[in-house]
């Protein structure tokens, strides 16, 4: 039935239409670090929790995990997923009543909200690693 | 779109009547996220070394141990709503798209469930 009638009718535009803007990668940015997010944070959130509540030993391997090269890799990322994502969030949060969607001022916070992501990651890890 | 009789066209295309409810819910649990992982941030830099002793008896006391539990029903329930408009986007054919959403609601109470109990369990005094 969706199809009776809508033969020849014009496509939407897809990505490859238009010209690449900030707006664009921070939109997409927004969903992969979301899903990121959400497969390894939380997957890392659990295994913390069930460690603690498991006693020492189960979290001394989490401890061990998590300080080999490729934990502190998966730690890295996981923190800088969930912050990028809280920063295009928050960008998403001032769209959503309607305000920031003049030209400039959009573009200015697409380029902002990545760069703010990886600027408090690094103020995060260097808070924890140097007190 | 022009086909169809106009009640045939409302059936099959009209709104699904639940789109605002799930996009409010997104941005409450948005909030309640954002407030949590502050929280987690802050304690995190706060707790004087990483340590099981340590840890444990930070998580162990009330409000810790309450705002853990709130975090993890609140991304558990945030990651849910995401990822359901992932699959609703890119997953288009019925059965497929069924599965994936039977899939993503299994580990997304399964995950918030666990995690609700470990917290208990630790605060409760397990060890």
């Amino acid at each position: 039935m969706a199809n009776a009638g809508t033969r020849n009718r014009p496509l939407s535009p897809h990505l490859q239409i238009w010209r690449w803007g900030p707006h664009m990668f921070v939109s997409i940015m927004h969903r992969v670090t979301g899903n990121g997010a959400a497969v390894a944070g939380l997957g890392m959130l659990l295994w913390f929790l069930g460690a603690l509540a498991s006693g020492p030993k189960a979290y001394e391997t989490f401890s061990w995990a998590m300080t080999t090269p490729i934990g502190y890799i998966v730690m890295v990322g996981v923190s800088w997923s969930v912050i990028t994502h809280m920063m295009s969030g928050i960008r998403h949060f001032f769209l959503d009543v309607g305000a920031g969607f003049e030209l400039k001022t959009n573009r200015t916070w697409s380029i902002l909200s990545p760069v703010l992501g990886v600027v408090f990651t690094a103020a995060f890890w260097a808070l924890l690693l140097l007190r | 779109m022009g086909n169809g009789t106009s009640i045939g066209r409302v059936r099959g295309l009209g709104s699904a009547k639940s789109g605002s409810h799930h996009w409010l819910v997104q941005r409450f649990t948005a909030i309640g996220n954002l407030f949590l992982l502050l929280w987690l941030a802050v304690s995190l830099v706060l707790l004087q070394d990483y340590s099981y002793a340590s840890v444990a008896e930070w998580l162990s006391k009330p409000v810790p141990a309450v705002a853990m539990i709130l975090l993890a029903v609140s991304t558990f329930w945030h990651a849910r709503l995401g990822m359901q408009v992932v699959v609703e986007d890119y997953v288009h054919e019925d059965g497929s798209k069924f599965a994936c959403l039977v899939a993503l609601n299994f580990a997304a109470f399964a995950g918030a469930a666990f995690g609700v109990f470990c917290v208990v369990r630790l605060a409760l005094g397990a060890h």
